[in-house]
């Protein structure tokens, strides 16, 4: 037992030294819970660029989780290199405290730091029994409607927002009109689940409600796990661009000294190969010869970012999302 | 303080000891606490009352604690059957069933959560019998009793089971030799032993549903002010990274199930004391 001890020891003490040499630079990559399929694809891609350009080796970990708790997780002290979330206010908390990345961390990268997008689009049951054509229908008498709880999860907010934006440039449409309809809408919804995917097991898994809202790239995943025969995808007529911005976290990376490799995997999203992994993970490239090679499965559609409707992400928490705001006076109000 | 020591001297050093099990209690339960009012008092009086009246949270608070103490109730009911039936009759696969108690313990309880939402869901086993009855189980208030009655459940039977195993039987005996019915033996007897476990193992449920998130999320639809437990109001606090406001209702719900169960050990000592006495 003592003899065996002794080497367990003395083979740990030999390799300590030989660990650096196996894995030259590690990376963790912090994101949310639903980009899990796509870092499958994306990183060893990455690997290998990064291995045929400098040689080196890279490491990369993934931890993914709800996207405002892993935010809190880096502000609280996870070493991430890079942070790749789906709204921007995920990444604005990292400057807001401890200044982990600058203020206007957004502008390092092109297209606003985000490679790729998502848009807000309808599940309904195969044939559309209820008819659903565009965002008046949710809000209909007798239709019910599952969507995601936007206090909770970023799929609902961006929902809430694609259907508030869609109300406000109707004809004579104004904050009041638009308040009116989403109160009508969210009115319609019988659950309220605290995350995307929970809302796409109670629309398909508990056959609960006529339409689900939530991302198109969602609603492709829908379709790999239940069949394609079972639903259909409605596009309205206007939609909100879900974004998904990325940053490397500077405090983090000056730190461990991967800032080189940190940069690199990040600006490799944009190119061709990344654009493409993308794609073929049904989220919209900026790349505009990507997007036209796979203009089949991305039909065209109508859709606002939320800075240009809404002003700021800022201005769009504490007026909406905040307690006491607009969502909570929907229910208040009854 | 020394006659103490020396008459319990399996451990030796009772001041060593005693240090030691504060310091563990202290650095385990006490720093934690100490964190969270820390935390909360960063808001100030004002706004600390202002984020725990808002309508929604004071729904919640009582959605929580109502769901919790009927869960309770019911399980001190049925959890001291179980165990009775458990102590006192021998049938085949009574060790099974025996284990099958400690499950809710073991089971993540996301799981238990999907698995009640499996089965209470409008299509699904049981919920497609109730539905056309006019019985909605799944996300409604009715659905969080029964995650929370399943979770807490398992507080009562390990409480009562050891208590009623170790009554002895001649007392009972010697009640029917009194001429005691069987209604008299359960009332004078048996239930007055029994009950200050059966009020702990309560009291344990109690706290246990008050704080439970994963298994009621599923099933109870989340809609404010109907069905949204207070635990969803600090986990959808959090997401907009409001720590403080999160903490401040974590507070409140610590001082309400602080003074519930301080109520529930006060009637058990007070029960102690009377049967006690006589």
């Amino acid at each position: 037992m003592k003899k065996l001890a002794v080497r367990t020891l003395a083979a740990v003490l030999l390799s300590v030294p030989a660990l650096p040499a196996l894995a030259d630079v590690t990376l963790l990559n912090v994101s949310y819970d639903v980009m899990r399929d796509f870092y499958k694809d994306y990183n060893p891609a990455f690997q290998k660029h990064w291995k045929g350009k400098t040689g080196e080796a890279v490491t990369i970990q993934q931890s993914h989780g709800g996207s405002s708790k892993q935010a809190m997780s880096v502000v609280g002290g996870l070493q991430g290199d890079v942070i790749t979330m789906n709204q921007a206010p995920d990444i604005n908390i990292l400057a807001e405290r401890g200044a982990l990345v600058p203020k206007d961390w957004s502008k390092r990268l092109a297209n606003d730091s985000v490679p790729f997008t998502s848009s807000t689009v309808f599940l309904v049951r195969k044939g559309n029994p209820k008819g659903i054509r565009d965002w008046k229908d949710l809000a209909k008498p007798g239709v019910q409607v599952i969507v995601p709880n936007p206090k909770t999860s970023g799929n609902g907010r961006y929902s809430y927002l694609a259907a508030y934006g869609w109300a406000l440039k109707q004809p004579g449409g104004n904050d009041a009109s638009a308040r009116a309809f989403v109160g009508k809408l969210f009115g319609n919804a019988p659950v309220l689940d605290t995350g995307g995917r929970a809302a796409t097991t109670t629309f398909m898994q508990r056959q609960i409600g006529d339409v689900l809202i939530t991302f198109e790239n969602e609603a492709e995943m829908v379709a790999r796990e239940f069949g394609r025969g079972t639903f259909e995808v409605v596009y309205p007529s206007l939609t909100v661009s879900a974004e998904n911005p990325v940053a490397v976290v500077d405090k983090v990376v000056d730190k461990k000294g991967t800032r080189k490799q940190a940069e690199a995997y990040l600006a490799y999203l944009w190119s061709p190969e990344g654009q493409t992994i993308a794609a073929q993970n049904y989220l919209r490239p900026q790349d505009k010869q990507v997007a036209a090679k796979f203009s089949a499965q991305f039909p065209p559609i109508k859709a606002f970012r939320v800075v240009d409707v809404f002003g700021s992400w800022d201005k769009v928490m504490k007026t909406h999302f905040a307690d006491g705001g607009v969502f909570d006076q929907i229910y208040l109000k009854k | 303080m020394n006659l103490i020591a020396k008459r319990y001297s399996v451990l030796p050093g009772f001041g060593l000891s005693l240090g030691y099990a504060l310091f563990w209690l202290g650095l385990i339960v006490l720093l934690p606490f100490a964190a969270l009012a820390l935390t909360a008092s960063t808001l100030g009086w004002t706004a600390f009352i202002e984020q725990v009246s808002a309508p929604r949270v004071l729904a919640s608070l009582q959605l929580s604690f109502g769901a919790a103490l009927i869960a309770a109730a019911v399980n001190a009911l049925m959890g001291f059957l179980v165990a009775w039936v458990l102590v006192r009759y021998t049938f085949p696969g009574k060790r099974f069933v025996d284990a099958l108690i400690d499950l809710p313990f073991a089971l993540p309880t996301a799981v238990a959560g999907i698995a009640l939402t499996t089965i209470y869901a409008p299509n699904g086993w049981l919920g497609r019998y109730l539905e056309p009855l006019g019985v909605k189980v799944a996300f409604t208030p009715l659905g969080i009793v029964v995650a929370l009655i399943f979770v807490s459940l398992p507080f009562v039977v390990r409480t009562v089971q050891p208590v009623l195993e170790d009554l002895e039987k001649e007392l009972e005996e010697a009640a029917t030799c009194l001429g005691a019915d069987r209604w008299q033996i359960f009332r004078r007897v048996i239930f007055p032993a029994v009950l200050p476990a059966l009020l702990t193992g309560s009291a344990m449920a109690f706290a246990r549903a008050t704080g439970e998130f994963g298994s009621v999320i599923f099933i109870a639809g989340n809609i404010p002010l109907v069905s949204e437990i207070a635990p969803l109001i600090i986990i959808s606090k959090l997401e907009q990274f409001d720590v403080a406001g999160a903490t401040a209702v974590a507070v409140v719900m610590l001082a309400l199930s602080f003074f519930v169960l301080f109520l529930i050990n006060l009637l058990q000592w007070w029960t102690a004391r009377r049967h006690g006495m006589k």
